[in-house]
């Protein structure tokens, strides 16, 4: 063996070439991330230049607070569901399961003459209860996330169906405040259901960034196996990770029938899917591992602008679906592209 | 005697950094049976990949039937007549047995399938062999040993004249072995071919008419059957001038506590009563052949996989360990043999690997980060063990093998494990690292850490353990102090034990 002086320097050498090299590669696939991150709020600001150009009518006070009143109840899913993608999950139950959260804050209310706030807690601990069944399927029975929530989604809406005897459920004389919720405005011109977006928006993001939770959703979706074998929990987390994508569904429950005033048991269908498109759009990996808030809330955005600008061109409503099924091809194939990359 | 039917000459093949095969040669005849044998890494699985087609060699010809020929896929190479059954049997368990082995052959009449001639060519053909199999059983419903019976008879379909098996004993029951010697033999009869790969001496001296042995990637010698001798063949195979190297100092652990005390542990698949203790400051090493049981013992222990029978004690306590969240807090760390699939998060930086084990200590009661305390940590950390990297948030799969390496290790001393268990610590790290690695080893055991590493490599075996436990079958067959041990030694205990 050569002495250690030897060996030393020449490892230092070799490294320090290794070392430039991986700088470089480093700097680059830093700014491809970047380029895939600003690519979702690049669309976004060439669709809001777009349809300001195209229509007078696009860029004004009154008709952004739609949109953003608009991106609510989709965009509440969708930040709570970036969680579950991001562990390499998915959850095909929100839609329904935001319905039964409608209609069991609804009985609460209006059924049980319950106080308002006991309602809304019931409905967000119902989103909650559903989340931590979810997880306990995907986990201990080792279902497949599809296969588990798709169950859900089913059992959720038939339930819904079932309590509310297939009516809806008004809340104008039980409880004539609680469509203020989302329809109030603590700040002047923008409904609170806007602000409570927004500030799920925040929460996530630094639940996401800041802490424990946020941390295993990344080091499940990365590498389960691995993260088993450093002594995580992985099935508990994983539990919590659907449990609190379930109270963003309560919540969104909660938003959307004080918006409609009243409970409807059938209106969930399709809300996971455009959810899901959101946080795709986004640039969260269906692979896992990798996502963010800021793309999930930028990807919301490009939806309901979409769906806003279009109506407001007067394209007709059958036009709007295909324009953002081919917006969410583009993500996906951009996100195959950017894996294809990775390996 | 008669010309070869396969005659290799002076087979080369490098991958990027390895030279894999070097001048290799090999000659195969009708009715025999050419056993090929070799430590793990000397290129067997390589010169196999060639022959089937799957690898094209850099230099050197093939001949086969007085014919120099060009392989260039599997496809190819069944249709020549050479036919190549691997360890991991490729079958499709939902289909039948006669739909698998025509498979993509299937008869047809009018453009429709005819199952019916299907099965009546695929019966012709197992009684033709002697398997006693119905061509309409889901090959999922078989056993192991039926399942390669399946492969074999795939490989006739086709006229295989040589056929080449790769450690095909190592899923089997002893009575189901000899029903596939049986059926060796008989093939040989009709003039097949064979080369059979195989760990194991029983075997050899059963089925051998001659040896061949690699060594380090090159040719070392053939045996003819009358030469055959156990000793002589391990001798070949470990090379009498290997560099025995630096051993570590010649210290006595056995008066020192025991930390980890694992008694009569069994699992379904493998481990049959394997006991062992391991003290403190020591480096237990755990030698053997692949699919020995050595990994599998790691992870039964530390509750990776299911355990069947036998107890832990950690610390002089009975250890109640049923998944790695267990293990950890009691202070076992594994560092896996597969540092790219479970040891690391490839994507993630050298911080979020190395605090993943402990970033529990970093968040507060409503699970809030301490970001900044957890990056000056495994700052410490990597200056402590010299990880090379321009930062602590590099990316690990941008860094060399040696220092991830080192990021797994520090991941578990940040954990505060005093009890490390290395599964194959230098695999994919160059020379030079290497030695870095296993110096570091002794520092942690020299700081009272216990440490049990596992490896295939005897040279690193022996550079770096007190003592050695061997492993064959999923038992241990013996355990030597490192002034007793020799390369020599260790091959016989792990080629089954039986032979002295």
């Amino acid at each position: 063996m050569s002495t250690p002086e030897q060996s030393g320097s020449t490892t230092t050498v070799i490294q320090q070439a290794v070392n430039e090299n991986t700088d470089k590669r480093d700097t680059r696939a830093f700014l491809k991330r970047q380029v895939q991150q600003s690519l979702a709020f690049g669309t976004l600001v060439v669709l809001l230049i777009f349809f300001s150009l195209a229509s007078p009518n696009f860029f004004t006070f009154s008709n952004i607070a739609s949109v953003l009143l608009s991106t609510a109840v989709i965009g509440i899913l969708a930040l709570g569901t970036t969680f579950v993608i991001i562990t390499g999950g998915i959850d095909l139950s929100l839609g329904t399961g935001m319905a039964l959260c409608s209609v069991m804050t609804g009985v609460f209310i209006t059924n049980m003459g319950l106080p308002v706030w006991i309602g809304v807690i019931g409905g967000i601990a119902t989103g909650v209860l559903m989340g931590l069944i979810n997880g306990f399927n995907v986990t201990f029975l080792r279902l497949p996330p599809f296969i588990a929530t798709l169950a859900m989604m089913m059992i959720a809406g038939g339930l819904a169906l079932v309590i509310s005897g297939v009516a809806p459920i008004y809340f104008s004389t039980s409880a004539p405040d609680f469509k203020r919720i989302a329809l109030g405005a603590i700040i002047p011109g923008i409904p609170n259901a806007v602000l409570i977006t927004a500030v799920l928006a925040i929460i996530a993001f630094l639940v996401l960034s800041k802490t424990l939770l946020g941390r295993y959703t990344f080091a499940i979706g990365s590498n389960e196996e691995a993260t088993r074998l450093s002594g995580v929990n992985t099935r508990r987390w994983t539990i919590f990770v659907y449990m609190f994508a379930g109270a963003f569904t309560g919540i969104a429950g909660v938003v959307i029938a004080s918006r409609l005033d009243s409970a409807q048991p059938q209106i969930g269908t399709g809300y996971e899917l455009q959810a899901i498109a959101a946080v795709i759009i986004g640039g969260t990996s269906l692979l896992g591992g990798r996502g963010s808030i800021i793309g999930t809330v930028i990807g919301a955005l490009i939806m309901s602008v979409l769906v806003n600008g279009l109506s407001i061109l007067s394209i007709q409503t059958e036009w709007r679906n295909i324009v953002v099924g081919v917006v969410v091809l583009l993500a996906v194939f951009l996100d195959s592209l950017r894996n294809r990359q990775r390996t | 005697m008669s010309d070869p039917i396969l005659r290799v000459e002076g087979i080369s093949k490098g991958f990027p950094g390895v030279q894999a095969l070097q001048d290799v040669h090999l000659e195969v005849h009708s009715g025999e049976v050419l056993v090929l044998v070799g430590e793990n890494g000397a290129g067997k699985s390589t010169l196999m990949k060639i022959l089937s087609g799957i690898y094209t060699r850099d230099e050197g010809t093939i001949t086969f039937e007085g014919q120099e020929v060009e392989l260039t896929s599997p496809l190819q190479a069944q249709q020549l007549g050479i036919t190549i059954i691997h360890q991991e049997l490729n079958l499709m368990p939902d289909l039948t047995v006669a739909q698998n082995i025509y498979i993509g052959r299937e008869p047809t009449s009018a453009l429709l399938l005819s199952e019916r001639r299907l099965n009546r060519q695929t019966a012709e053909l197992l009684q033709r062999l002697h398997i006693d199999l119905n061509p309409r059983r889901l090959v999922g419903e078989l056993t192991v040993a039926e399942q390669q019976m399946v492969e074999i008879a795939k490989a006739l379909s086709f006229n295989a004249k040589v056929l080449i098996m790769d450690e095909p004993t190592s899923a089997l029951t002893d009575s189901e072995v000899e029903t596939l010697f049986v059926l060796i033999e008989q093939l040989k009869a009709s003039g097949t071919g064979i080369v059979y790969i195989s760990h194991r001496m029983d075997e050899l001296r059963r089925l051998a008419d001659r040896v061949s042995v690699l060594r380090d990637g090159r040719y070392i010698g053939s045996l003819e059957k009358s030469e055959i001798s156990v000793p002589k063949i391990i001798e070949m195979m470990v090379g009498r001038v290997i560099d025995e190297g630096t051993r570590p100092e010649a210290r006595e652990h056995l008066g020192d506590p025991v930390v980890l005390d694992v008694q009569g542990l069994t699992t379904k698949t493998l481990l049959k009563d394997v006991s062992f203790q391991l003290h403190k400051g020591e480096i237990l090493g755990f030698a053997g052949l692949m699919g020995a049981g050595r990994t599998e013992t790691a992870r039964a222990i530390i509750g990776a996989d299911p355990r069947d029978g036998g107890v832990i004690q950690v610390g002089g306590r009975a250890a109640r360990i049923s998944q790695p969240a267990d293990a950890v807090k009691l202070g076992l760390g594994y560092l896996s043999e597969d540092r790219k699939r479970l040891g690391l998060m490839l994507e993630q930086s050298v911080t979020f690997n190395t605090v993943l084990a402990s970033l529990d200590s970093y968040a507060n009661g409503i699970g809030w980060m301490g970001d900044s305390k957890a990056k000056q940590r495994t700052k410490e950390y990597v200056q402590q063990l010299r990880v090379k990297t321009p930062s602590v948030n590099q990316v690990v799969k941008l860094l060399s093998g040696g220092n991830q390496q080192k990021v797994v290790i520090a991941k578990w001393l940040m954990r505060d494990c005093d009890i490390l268990i290395f599964d194959e610590p230098t695999r994919g790290i160059d020379v030079g690292a290497k030695e870095e690695i296993y110096r570091l080893m002794q520092q942690l055991a020299d700081a009272g850490k216990s440490i049990i590493v596992i490896s295939s490599e005897l040279p690193e075996i022996l550079r770096v353990a007190n003592r050695i436990a061997v492993f064959a079958n999923g038992r241990i067959t013996g355990t030597l102090r490192n002034e007793e041990a020799s390369q020599e030694k260790i091959m016989q205990l792990a080629a089954h034990g039986e032979e002295d």
